[in-house]
């Protein structure tokens, strides 16, 4: 069942036509996920051809959720609209919104969040600012590449896209239940905690692979929830550590502000609660092989 | 991006937010010229400060009251030139005295644990707040809001209320905070703080001080170039940003180049962990250069980071998830010629790892091309150690 997504996952692209959309959209495809559609305000009523297939593209994600059943949208619009996008999303009630798009401002995120959570949060949002959700061997929803792991038992849940590519091309001979990059904004809808609750929950994942970087207090809240309701064995990663006070370090919530948020506060959180925390990304890779049950 | 004080003020001006005058000067005697302005107007001195984006600027002799005109020209030569914390003063804001009869804080900013912005308030002001909250948190009031809600005088009446101001400053406070809150929502502030928030002698209630911090992904809908400053930015980092690439100087001796905020963070740590075997080796800087990797991007990456004359060997570092690896070891070749033929002879040594999206091709385009001083490693691991061994060697003439 893996979490978020399952294989029967209905995924439209909102922002289908752009050049993003329509990239990503065919490497869905090709990776097996069910993309059903798409949507373009000035474009309802076309189809678009990606990868050989013929999708129709829609006016409003309420009109693509009546004519295809879709469950899922992956939001590729450009950072001047994702607000508008996401907010026409959790109206039409789709369950999972996954917002791809960089750059947004946070003002934006705020409003849109602020709308969901109005909306009592039938609208998942994983992002923005993120690479997606990916279960191998059933969907995959974004733009975590497809052919870099295997289908197995390990959930992931990361900040960063190249790092959860690196950690799922190293343990790919164990495999995942589902990657999910949560976003390096200061404000994402989804967090580790969300994750690991549904990671802790899920009967096809064994171990937790939890990546986190500089900014913001999201892994030291996450420790103190594994402590009390993670069961599992969980691993992480904290980037950063060399980061200087005050600088933005690509990511836009990446920044150590005064003493708040260096990576070294993370780790003594994690590992003050038995968290292994890895000190590269192979040796954290070391340590979840060793963490999977029966290894 | 953060402001000065003097720009800060500038905006919070534009919103209606009541302010303490102040002229910025650049020279000793501009600042004597915008003193005698305040005198001459009736004032009974000025207070010269600091424009530095730091705090502390009391405690590092930044802040200095003057009685006349010659006082403050004298005052200010101190100032000017100050290292307060690694920013150089460049220019000081003389602002007008202010007769203070209390001092609170307030600030807008955003709540990255409830996904919101937040309120602070504090009837303990002109201090670091951040010493209130760990020494007696029951005086920093903490108000959430909500974006779609905002703040309007009933919730600024709120705010006020719970910071415990007194009663004769509340509603100055109140209306102070409202129109913040246009200043924070307006410019897409990520925050505007006011410490102190002062209560006057007369009874007004005004901004001594101003902090704001733009969201740098707002400046499209913004006229943020108004707000460039040259002197402050590492001449690197002012280079790269003309040439929109990612880049963090630092103070090490291995270039760093790779692709993703996160990766790149990471490939900073391992190299400075690796470094530790090799006399202390530390990354010379932060390069993200994205995902579509090209040539261009990757020449521009390279310049910039062998223009570092502390940089004694360079590590690429590319997981290729949708980046194509064979075109990072294109854009890597190219790099190389386009520096040489630019007469800017490649001579430090760089370390290559790639992996992931066609890194075989990749790999057999860098062992083709056949450059002296290029070295693939096959691990993240192993190329930052080899880096740092590298750049160890360099240092010591080995």
């Amino acid at each position: 069942m893996a979490i978020f997504l399952n294989g029967q996952s209905r995924i439209i692209v909102q922002g289908i036509t752009g050049s993003e959309g329509r990239r990503h959209g065919a490497r869905m495809l090709a990776a097996g996920t069910r993309v059903v559609g798409g949507t373009n305000p000035r474009k309802a009523g076309q189809t678009i051809e990606l990868g050989g297939a013929e999708l129709p593209v829609f006016g409003t994600v309420a009109d693509a959720m009546a004519a295809t059943g879709a469950d899922v949208s992956v939001v590729f619009v450009p950072p001047a609209g994702t607000k508008d996008a996401v907010i026409e999303a959790v109206d039409a009630k789709i369950p999972l919104v996954i917002v791809i798009t960089e750059g947004i401002p946070v003002h934006d995120t705020a409003q849109f969040w602020a709308y969901a959570s109005r909306h009592a949060n039938v609208t998942r949002i994983i992002g923005p600012n993120c690479p997606g959700v990916a279960s191998p061997g059933k969907s995959n929803a974004g733009i975590i590449p497809a052919d870099i792991t295997s289908e197995g038992r390990i959930g992931l849940v990361s900040k960063s896209g190249t790092l959860t590519y690196q950690m799922m091309y190293e343990l790919s001979d164990i495999g995942f239940s589902t990657a999910v990059g949560i976003g390096g904004d200061p404000i994402i809808g989804t967090t580790h905690i969300d994750c690991l609750q549904a990671f802790e929950d899920d009967p096809e994942t064994d171990a937790i692979v939890m990546i986190g970087e500089i900014g913001g207090d999201a892994e030291e809240r996450a420790a103190a929830f594994i402590e009390r309701n993670v069961s599992k064995p969980v691993v992480a990663y904290v980037a950063g550590f060399t980061a200087p006070e005050g600088k933005t370090m690509g990511h836009a919530g990446a920044i150590i502000s005064g003493s708040a948020g260096t990576a070294q506060a993370k780790k003594e959180a994690l590992e003050k609660v038995g968290v292994r925390v890895g000190r590269t990304p192979s040796e954290t890779a070391r340590l979840v092989s060793e963490a999977m049950p029966g290894r | 991006m953060d402001l000065f004080e003097y720009q800060a003020k500038q905006l919070f001006a534009t919103y209606g937010v009541p302010i303490q005058q102040g002229k910025v000067a650049t020279t000793p005697e501009e600042a004597g010229a915008a003193a005698a302005e305040f005198i001459a107007a009736g004032k009974s001195g000025v207070v010269i400060k600091a424009q530095v984006k730091a705090g502390g600027r009391g405690k590092a002799g930044g802040v200095k009251f003057a009685h006349d005109p010659r006082e403050a020209q004298a005052k200010a030569e101190q100032i000017l030139g100050l290292d307060i914390k690694g920013h150089t003063v460049h220019s000081v804001l003389v602002a007008e005295d202010i007769d203070i009869a209390q001092e609170y804080y307030l600030s807008f900013l955003i709540d990255r644990a409830d996904r919101t912005f937040l309120s602070m308030c504090s009837v303990e002001g002109g201090v670091e707040i951040e010493e209130v909250a760990r020494t007696n948190p029951d005086a920093l009031a903490r108000v959430p809001v909500n974006p779609l809600v905002g703040v309007d005088a009933a919730k600024a009446a709120e705010i006020v209320a719970v910071g415990r101001l007194p009663e004769e400053a509340r509603p100055g406070a109140a209306a102070l905070a409202e129109r913040l809150w246009a200043v924070f929502t307006g410019e897409d502030a990520t925050l505007v703080e006011v410490n102190p928030l002062v209560l006057t002698g007369d009874g007004s209630v005004i901004a001594l001080d101003a902090k704001v911090t733009l969201d740098d992904n707002a400046a499209f809908r913004h006229n943020v170039d108004q707000f460039a400053d040259p002197e402050a930015a590492d001449p690197l980092e002012a280079r790269a940003k003309a040439k929109h690439l990612n880049y963090v100087k630092l103070d090490g001796q291995v270039g760093i180049i790779g692709n993703g905020a996160g990766l790149v963070m990471s490939t900073l740590d391992v190299v400075a962990y690796a470094g530790e075997a090799f006399g202390g080796v530390r990354p010379a800087n932060f390069l993200d250069i994205g995902g579509g990797a090209s040539a261009e991007v990757m020449a521009n990456g390279l310049e910039i980071v062998l223009s570092d004359p502390s940089v004694r060997s360079v590590l690429v570092n590319v997981f290729g998830g949708i980046t194509s690896c064979d075109a990072v070891a294109n854009g890597i070749v190219s790099a190389i010629g386009m520096l040489n033929a630019r007469g800017e002879q490649v001579q430090r040594p760089i370390v290559v790892r790639l992996d992931g999206n066609k890194a075989a091709e990749g790999r057999r385009i860098l062992d083709a091309a056949e450059i002296a001083v290029v070295e693939q490693v096959a691990t993240m691991d192993d190329a930052a150690r080899r880096a740092a061994e590298l750049a160890s060697a360099a240092a010591t003439g080995a």
